[in-house]
């Protein structure tokens, strides 16, 4: 680094911001990786319904394909809000 | 016992062809009969980056289609006699290859006693990608430490453990490494680039080479001579220990660090 470097402002550590997005994007691209197409489509209208009732994050709806020995087991999980936040629209 | 090992990634201009071209000449150089062939069909450059390019005769897709023999397609290199490359066909038809027409030609060339078939797959997951990797044994993985290339490749490993003849058959997927290009461990240090450690650690298979960016890199393919020809240049020289570690060799990794800068440097250079 030469003496002038002092006086410029710092680059952010970028690589480690790669990083980060990575590892998320990449783990989530491995968990549906062996599914079928129709998980991502899947999970986006059940989504859409289960936020007619209550308000979860886009988040909040995992789907998951296992695969055991009998089978594959379609797992899916919901994350709703801590009781009282909920806000049901159902009417 | 011949092996086919495909050169892939997913991305386009990572080093796909550039990485085949050198570990094709390393194998040659270590006395394995070798065969390189461009599956980039309708995209031929593989005969230019080897430097063969007003020899090609006839290409893959005339074998496969019975307009040439094997022998009259290949083409052999004029440093090493052990070296052979099949050029890829610049026709527009995308269904010029097909698998029976691909497994035939590898098939004739293991009867043919090469030790090694490396087969360099055209950039994307289409046909030519996917014939490319379907009779792999190894896959090496090209990447560069950047964040579509990272991506890329790990969709890349998801169709090499299950769209390949072995993993068809139950045999598992074969044996996996990743090659990263362009690292330039300046920007490493600074914390503008990904480092080998963070590439690996996301993508979860080993290293087999780094090759830091490097002019010569250019200049071997403006001359049709693969870089590893080029000794004196650290990334003909990363190239020839990736070599190594493909034959199952243990060598350490070099050109990871930055070089030191003297005093002068450091106080008034960049």
């Amino acid at each position: 680094m030469s003496l002038l470097d002092f006086l410029r402002p710092r680059p952010k550590n970028t690589a480690n911001i790669a990083r980060e997005r990575l590892r998320i994007i990449v783990a989530q691209e491995r968990a549906t990786r062996d599914g079928p197409d129709y998980l991502p489509l899947l999970r986006n209208e059940l989504l859409e319904v289960i936020r007619k009732y209550v308000h979860v994050d886009p988040d909040a709806v995992q789907v998951n394909l296992e695969r055991g020995n009998d089978g594959e087991v379609l797992e899916l999980s919901v994350a709703l809000p801590e009781a009282g936040r909920a806000t049901g629209t159902s009417g | 016992m011949s092996e086919t090992i495909v050169i892939t990634s997913g991305k386009g201009g990572v080093g796909k062809t550039t990485t085949s071209a050198s570990l094709s000449v390393g194998l040659a150089q270590r006395g394995h009969k070798t065969a390189v062939i461009d599956f980039d069909v309708g995209l031929r450059n593989l005969d230019l980056i080897m430097g063969c390019e007003r020899r090609v005769v006839y290409d893959f897709v005339n074998v496969i289609q019975g307009e040439a023999s094997l022998k009259q397609a290949l083409i052999r290199d004029k440093r090493h006699d052990n070296l052979f490359v099949l050029a890829a066909s610049q026709t527009r038809d995308k269904d010029a290859l097909t698998q029976d027409g691909v497994g035939r030609v590898l098939d004739e060339l293991k009867q043919d006693s090469f030790d090694y078939i490396i087969c360099d797959s055209p950039a994307g997951i289409e046909k030519g990608a996917h014939l490319a990797m379907y009779f792999s044994d190894r896959a090496v993985v090209v990447v560069n430490p950047e964040v579509s290339s990272v991506r890329d490749s790990d969709r890349i490993l998801g169709l090499l453990s299950s769209k390949t003849r072995r993993a068809e058959k139950g045999e598992g997927a074969g044996s996996q490494h990743l090659l990263l290009t362009r690292y330039n461990p300046v920007r490493v240090e600074a914390g503008e680039m990904m480092s080998v450690t963070d590439v690996e650690e996301i993508l979860g298979i080993p290293v087999l080479g780094v090759i830091p960016e490097s002019e010569n890199v250019l200049a071997a393919s403006n001359s049709g001579v693969p870089v590893i020809h080029d000794a004196s240049s650290i990334a003909g020289q990363a190239y020839a220990d990736a070599v190594s570690r493909l034959l199952g060799e243990d060598v350490s990794m070099r050109f990871l660090d930055a070089p030191k800068k003297g005093f002068f440097k450091r106080m008034f250079g960049t």
